[in-house]
């Protein structure tokens, strides 16, 4: 289903200066990192900015949403900010400015930009897998990615305290930065991983996040962009989940007016379980896509999405999701559900679920509702003396509630809800 | 368990070879010199003597067609078509327009025989009076239709049904007004192609009030080889009217592929109802995939009027490729669009079939029944739009994709676009993929049921929605096509 891909694709202003930024990187390594970097910058010079003729982004036509490339951020522009308590990452203009000041045994932290330095050839596997590879943001991402984070865990050693990767941007003009992580939990490891995002400067980010899974490895994942969000915002996952591995991935979208957020997650070890769930919360013009593809590469394997989508003002709303069972992934179980609730005469939602499926013996069924408030339900608070403003509320937040209680961190549940609530009381 | 018992004797009487349509008749054929250009359109013009506005037409299309490009976006894959090396137009030689059927070759009305499709109104009405239903047939034969019957009994109820090039002819103010006008000559490439080469096709008007009296019909056959069939139906249905329409269609066994690139065109004005079915059953080509033809085909119905309704029944079973998405615009206010579908892939066959439904009135409603069986090494995708316009307040819509899937080489895939853009909108979209339970399978075989005979009454269990909603003579024909379909699918 991939649209030919013609060569010599950058045309545009933004593709040319992107294509500048990649002829201008600094001392590409040797090496396979070297070499995996040079193979995604010729992805995306074959491909360029995707637009609306490529099957994946055909409700996001980035070619003309982004008419601009903005300069790289200089690594020197990065401010120190202040350790805090806790195990936070701070990666502040695409570099890795914080790093926690003391981990707990069994949990490393390194610079991306040190392990890129003294890495192999299965750190770079690791860092540049071949999953979702084809896709040319992605691969903008891997060419330019020159800092991040590496957090290793140990196996069997089970983190208590969730994980922060916090991403911002200083001050300043617009600046563009391809922030790249990687998380690599152990056999029988267990981690709460937390990936907030925010900005003081207008920003085109374009950050990625790999995680591997080892055998029985469980990962809990909750991304969170809130207010002061990058203006445009591409952001990769990319996952490989082992044998009886468990990752549930949960997303909370509010603010910016560009983001794509796009999962490709496979299951490469039987009974593993995926769990991909979010609410997004669009005002104004935003433009949120979430478009996520599971790969059922093995036997056994269950992946459950549930999406929740309010868009009211003119935003528009995007889900896309391809569960993909290969030939021998028998016995796999899928179930995908999107719902949205569109609040304002302007608001539109795109759906697209998929299903592509090989083997005889699975169970997979998606789900896809686009709808508004229901009259009766309001009119039932209204008469027992709720104000309709207050009405809705209650209802919206019920509606957006029932995936946030897969947050199985209860801080992180409560911190989601919280912003649920603080962006429903802007609506008034 | 009456039913159960029809179903396996149905089941049982169907011959064991898969296709049984795949003869070859041997007809004198006058046809276009091999290729595409300027001169086989005007060629195609000139044989159906055609007034110069069309002709220009053609012609118009044909330069646009030169610009396009073939769509890729289908799951379908296939060798480069040469559009060089096709016949374009076909036409049995001895029939310059007979003025009835005892002018027509006997050898063709022995081939209409054979495909169970009497021509004759006398054997017709001999035949089913009993059954007291009656189906008006006309019968496209490569690039003309051969024989149009009932044509007399339905012009007394004002109901126009006659070959589209006739009617270019006997009305041209309507079919001026019509043609192109849901499918533009400029919507897709094999849209644009056929505009261009069309040679013919049903053309139906049903006037204001008027409830067709009976079934109208078109078998299309393609018989000679390398010859694409580019036929075009257009049916209209003015005011308060309703018609059923049924179209079947076969080729003959040949190991090169053959393309066919229909257009089909409904319009339905205020409280009008079409109901269209299909029964495709065209060659699907050989185990191994060779031969077959290409099923190219776009259909769109417009409910034109307000509450006006358009319904399309589709079984499919042949083809080796198909590439098909019959949709419904819902410009008048409270109209309705429904899709039933059932499309069955064995052997190489690969179709990637759906629907449109796009609401584009207030209070339009739609449904879509979509059920997909895969086995051998065939692939089979629903893809289907569901698109809400901003001023379509009040739009329904409910779809439902099953896919089923036999033995695991082949595979069942699901690609609905939602696009809502009006808030008081209720979309709902549900798709599953299985396969035939075991638990189904051991219980109606401990009761004495073969292997091939259980997964049929399952099979047939899972279509049901969609036989349903067919007229009664193609749901026996097709509930026998399924379980051909599938022969050999089991063990």
């Amino acid at each position: 289903m991939t649209v030919a891909a013609r060569p010599a694709q950058i045309r545009t202003e933004a593709e040319t200066a992107l294509a500048g930024f990649l002829a201008a990187r600094p001392e590409v390594q040797n090496g396979p990192a070297g070499e995996a970097q040079r193979k995604a910058a010729g992805v995306f010079a074959l491909k360029g900015l995707p637009h609306r003729r490529v099957e994946a982004w055909h409700y996001t036509d980035l070619r003309s949403l982004m008419r601009e490339a903005w300069p790289l951020a200089a690594a020197s522009a990065s401010a120190k900010a202040p350790a805090r308590e806790g195990l936070r990452v701070m990666i502040i203009d695409g570099v890795c400015a914080v790093l926690p000041a003391s981990s707990p045994p069994g949990i490393k932290f390194t610079a991306l930009r040190d392990a890129m330095a003294s890495g192999g050839g299965t750190f770079a596997a690791q860092l540049f897998p071949d999953i979702g590879a084809d896709d040319s943001p992605a691969a903008l991402n891997a060419a330019l990615a020159r800092d991040g984070v590496v957090i290793e865990i140990a196996a069997g050693v089970k983190a208590d305290a969730p994980i922060e990767i916090h991403f911002t941007t200083s001050a300043g003009a617009p600046r563009s930065e391809y922030p790249r992580c990687l998380v690599i939990a152990g056999a029988g490891s267990s981690l709460t991983l937390s990936e907030t995002h925010a900005s003081a400067a207008r920003v085109q980010r374009n950050s990625a996040l790999v995680c591997w899974l080892s055998e029985g490895a469980q990962v809990e994942h909750v991304f969170h962009t809130g207010d002061a969000a990058p203006e445009q915002h591409i952001a990769t996952l990319l996952g490989d989940i082992g044998a009886g591995a468990g990752f549930q991935s949960f997303a909370l979208v509010a603010g910016g007016s560009l983001l794509r957020r796009q999962c490709f997650i496979r299951q490469s070890g039987e009974r593993a379980k995926i769990g991909l769930r979010g609410v997004s919360l669009l005002k104004g013009k935003q433009h949120a896509d979430t478009t996520l593809v599971i790969d059922h590469a093995v036997p056994r394997g269950e992946s459950r999405e549930l999406f929740k989508h309010i868009i009211t003002g003119s935003a528009s709303g995007v889900f896309q999701g391809k569960v993909l069972v290969r030939p021998h992934a028998q016995k796999t179980d899928g179930g995908m559900k999107s719902q949205t609730l569109l609040l304002s005469g302007e608001a539109a939602m795109s759906n697209k679920p998929e299903l592509e499926i090989f083997a005889d013996d699975v169970v997979c069924g998606h789900g896809a509702t686009v709808g508004q408030l229901d009259t009766d339900q309001l009119f039932y608070l209204m008469t027992r003396g709720l104000p309709k403003a207050q009405a809705e509320g209650l209802l919206i937040e019920a509606f957006a509630r029932e995936a946030i209680e897969f947050v199985g961190n209860g801080d992180l549940r409560e911190s989601c809800a919280a912003a649920l609530t603080r962006w429903l009381e802007t609506l008034n | 368990m009456a039913a159960v018992q029809e179903t396996v004797d149905r089941v049982k009487s169907v011959d064991v070879d898969a296709y049984k349509y795949g003869f070859v008749t041997d007809i004198a054929s006058d046809k276009a010199p091999k290729g595409l250009n300027d001169d086989t359109v005007r060629f195609i013009s000139a044989k159906k003597n055609e007034p110069l506005w069309l002709t220009e037409w053609r012609l118009d299309a044909y330069k646009r067609w030169l610009t396009m490009r073939e769509p890729d976006w289908a799951k379908v894959h296939y060798p480069k078509i040469d559009y060089q090396d096709l016949y374009y137009y076909s036409a049995p030689k001895s029939t310059p327009g007979p003025k009835s059927l005892d002018e027509v070759d006997p050898e063709l009305l022995r081939v209409y025989e054979k495909l169970g499709i009497p021509l004759r109104e006398r054997e017709i009405l001999l035949g089913v009076e009993g059954a007291g239903t009656r189906v008006a047939v006309d019968a496209v034969f490569d690039s003309v239709s051969v024989a149009t019957t009932f044509k007399a009994e339905l012009a007394k109820s004002g109901v126009i049904f006659c070959p589209i090039s006739e009617a270019v002819h006997s009305h041209p103010e309507l079919v001026k007004k019509y043609m192109g006008s849901v499918v533009p000559v400029t919507d897709n490439y094999f849209a644009t192609l056929n505009s261009a080469v069309f040679s013919d096709g049903s053309f139906v008007y049903i006037p204001p009030g008027v409830r067709c009296p009976m079934e109208l019909s078109t078998y299309f056959r393609i018989n000679e080889q390398n010859t694409g069939q580019f036929e075009r139906t257009l049916i209209i249905a003015d005011k308060g009217s309703y018609v059923s329409y049924l179209e079947g269609c076969t080729a003959p066994k040949r190991d090169e592929n053959q393309l066919h690139a229909a257009v089909v065109e409904l319009i339905a004005l205020d409280d009008a109802e079409i109901k269209y079915s299909t029964v495709q059953n065209w060659y699907p080509g050989d185990k191994d995939g060779k031969g077959g033809i290409y099923n190219f085909v776009t259909k769109r119905g417009d409910c034109r009027g307000a509450r006006s309704k358009i319904s399309w029944t589709q079984v499919e079973t042949g083809s080796a490729i198909t590439w098909k998405y019959p949709s419904c615009i819902l410009r008048g206010d409270s109209s309705r669009g429904e899709f039933y579908s059932i499309a069955i892939s064995n052997g190489r066959q690969q179709v990637d079939s759906g629907t449109k439904m796009l609401h584009l009135g207030k209070n339009t409603s739609s449904r879509v029944i979509s059920k997909g069986i895969a086995a051998g090494r065939s692939d089979n995708t629903y893809r289907g739009q569901i698109f809400a316009h901003r001023k379509a307040s009040g739009a329904r819509n409910f779809t439902n994709c099953d896919s089923l899937l036999i033995g695991d080489t082949c595979g069942a895939h699901t690609v609905p676009y939602i696009e809502a853009r009006n808030p008081s909108v209720m979309f709902e979209h549900e798709a599953t993929t299985s396969k035939i339970s075991e638990d189904q399978l051991f219980y109606c075989m401990q009761r004495g049921l073969s292997g091939e005979e259980a997964t049929a009454l399952i099979v047939n269990g899972f279509v049901r929605d969609v036989l349903q909603q067919l007229p009664m003579e193609f749901a026996v024909e097709a509930q026998k096509l399924i379980a051909v379909s599938l022969e050999g699918s089991v063990g």
